[in-house]
């Protein structure tokens, strides 16, 4: 199964298993994750699993679609690879996904 | 895992519920959690259930806030299918229906809201519909076959979620709306009537300013809808979609000050400071408005938890946030950010005819108070993030769709 790790802005680090097809947003809140609410359920409407893409991931895990840019362009402390965890599929490609929580969500 | 002799009960599984228990986890609580549904479900997430849900486009699992497996492992005793009766807050302690007497450190009322009756004649033909839980958005779907006419009491925001859905499954939808528009109570005029365009376009039928006097029946079953003006909409089915109210009833009878929903402060917590009160049930104060408001939408819910959790783990209650809403009704995205009290101005930017637009509602002052968008979701951002920052906006500016609108939330 792959895995994925999450850095809280803290330096927390959560490293979990996550069954492929999850969503990046739904693998930290099964977990426990904190800093990661997804309000919105994976609707790309809330922006609540705000993350940052590890530089070597950032081909992996592709770009914005339209309405995650839109969110995020105005999302607190928006870098260039930030992205929505709801919109990031893991699968075997993505095996040691590594992302980081911004600071307003913890 | 361990858990010290303290125990939070948590009253209603449902999203506030659910997300209280996980909250008070992930901040530290080393007592017991126990969590009293009244389904027989795990917590999961309403909003799909008259959309994705209802159509067949998803599963339980996906609904579901957390998987079963999360809260064994994090020590929440769930207790599904369980109601509570009562609350002795002198003995600090709730009965459960069988009897069963369980003593709380701490008690989180969830209980949600509870849907109001139409009272009129015929209420009790089948089928007559409403919609709070999976089991009632699965009689929905069971009705709801292609050629099945469906007609909708209440022109609110889960009516015309149905409403689009029933379309998709070719069903027809003629919705009923006693007053002269749409979202009366919740939108500006500008959407309402955008919403009505929209909904007439995709072929739902829509009757404004028309209240029920009866539902007719044949056979035992559901045959018409009777309005107050004589004339009988024929139907196979209704959904009642009439808003809802706070279910405070707990807390009434244990003496917690109530009002339009069971009182709370900024921490969540009641009258009473063993108990706190999240989600659809509770009054909050809004400090930004000035006012309280009882408040039915999953951010509210999952704010109010992490308030409540935050208060019992000692940690820094966090500062309130701008309420927001969305609603998807066949190809329109709706976003609402902030609450429109005390509104001197609307200004709409964008297009309402090309289906692209955002309604603006400014104080006397030109502070912005809400915004609605359709389709147009940097506009509702940056009016989410101006609410927040109490934003003064020139009107002229804002309705100037070649100035970005970032430029103008500095």
């Amino acid at each position: 199964m792959p895995k994925v790790t999450f850095i809280a802005y803290d330096g927390k680090t959560t490293t979990v298993d996550v069954p492929d097809g999850t969503t990046v947003m739904r693998a930290a809140v099964d977990n426990g994750v904190a800093g990661i609410d997804g309000d919105c359920g994976g609707q790309c409407a809330c922006a609540t699993c705000h993350i940052f893409v590890e530089p070597e991931w950032q081909a992996k895990t592709g770009s914005r679609n339209e309405a995650e840019n839109a969110m995020l362009e105005f999302a607190d402390g928006t870098q260039p690879h930030s992205r929505l965890g709801c919109q990031i599929t893991v699968t075997a490609a993505l095996d040691g996904l590594t992302v980081r929580m911004p600071q307003g969500q913890h | 895992m361990e858990t010290d002799a303290n125990r939070i009960v948590i009253v209603g599984a449902g999203h506030a519920g659910g997300s209280a228990a996980a909250f008070l986890r992930q901040f530290g609580w080393k007592g017991e959690i126990t969590l009293i549904g009244a389904e027989p479900l795990l917590p999961y997430q309403r909003p799909p259930l008259s959309k994705a849900w209802i159509k067949g486009e998803t599963k339980l699992a996906d609904l579901e806030l957390r998987p079963a497996d999360f809260y064994q492992s994090n020590g929440i005793d769930v207790r599904l299918g369980r109601s509570v009766t009562a609350i002795d807050r002198a003995l600090q302690s709730v009965t459960l229906g069988d009897g069963e007497v369980l003593s709380y450190t701490r008690l989180i009322l969830a209980t949600g809201s509870k849907l109001r009756a139409l009272p009129v004649p015929g209420m009790d033909l089948a089928p007559i519909l409403e919609l709070r839980t999976i089991a009632d958005a699965d009689r929905i779907k069971d009705t709801l076959t292609p050629g099945c006419r469906l007609v909708i009491v209440g022109g609110g925001y889960v009516g015309l979620e149905v409403a689009a859905s029933a379309r998709g499954l070719g069903a027809s939808a003629t919705v009923i709306e006693r007053e002269s528009r749409l979202l009366a109570r919740v939108a500006s005029a500008a959407l309402s009537d955008h919403v009505l365009n929209f909904h007439r376009s995709k072929g739902v039928e829509i009757e404004l300013g028309a209240s029920v006097a009866a539902i007719e029946g044949a056979n035992g079953g559901v045959s018409g809808v009777r309005l107050a003006d004589g004339r009988v909409i024929a139907a196979d089915a209704v959904l009642v979609g009439i808003g809802a109210s706070g279910q405070d009833a707990l807390a009434k009878a244990a003496g917690l000050i109530c009002g339009d929903g069971i009182k709370v402060d900024a921490a969540a917590r009641t009258s009473d400071p063993h108990v706190y009160a999240i989600g659809d049930c509770s009054s909050r104060p809004m400090t930004t408005y000035m006012r309280d408001v009882r408040l039915e939408s999953v951010p509210n819910a999952v704010e109010q938890a992490k308030q409540a959790a935050s208060d019992i783990c000692g940690k820094p209650v966090p500062l309130a946030e701008v309420p927001w809403f969305w609603s998807d009704q066949f190809e329109m995205r709706l976003q609402m950010a902030g609450l429109a009290f005390d509104v001197e101005r609307t200004v709409v930017r964008g297009s309402p005819a090309e289906g692209k637009f955002a309604v603006f509602h400014l104080r006397h002052d030109g502070c912005v108070q809400a915004v609605e968008a359709v389709n147009m979701t940097p506009e509702y951002m940056g009016g989410r993030v101006m609410i927040g920052k109490r934003t003064v906006v020139d009107p002229v500016k804002l309705a100037d769709m070649t100035i970005p609108i970032k430029q103008l939330m500095a």
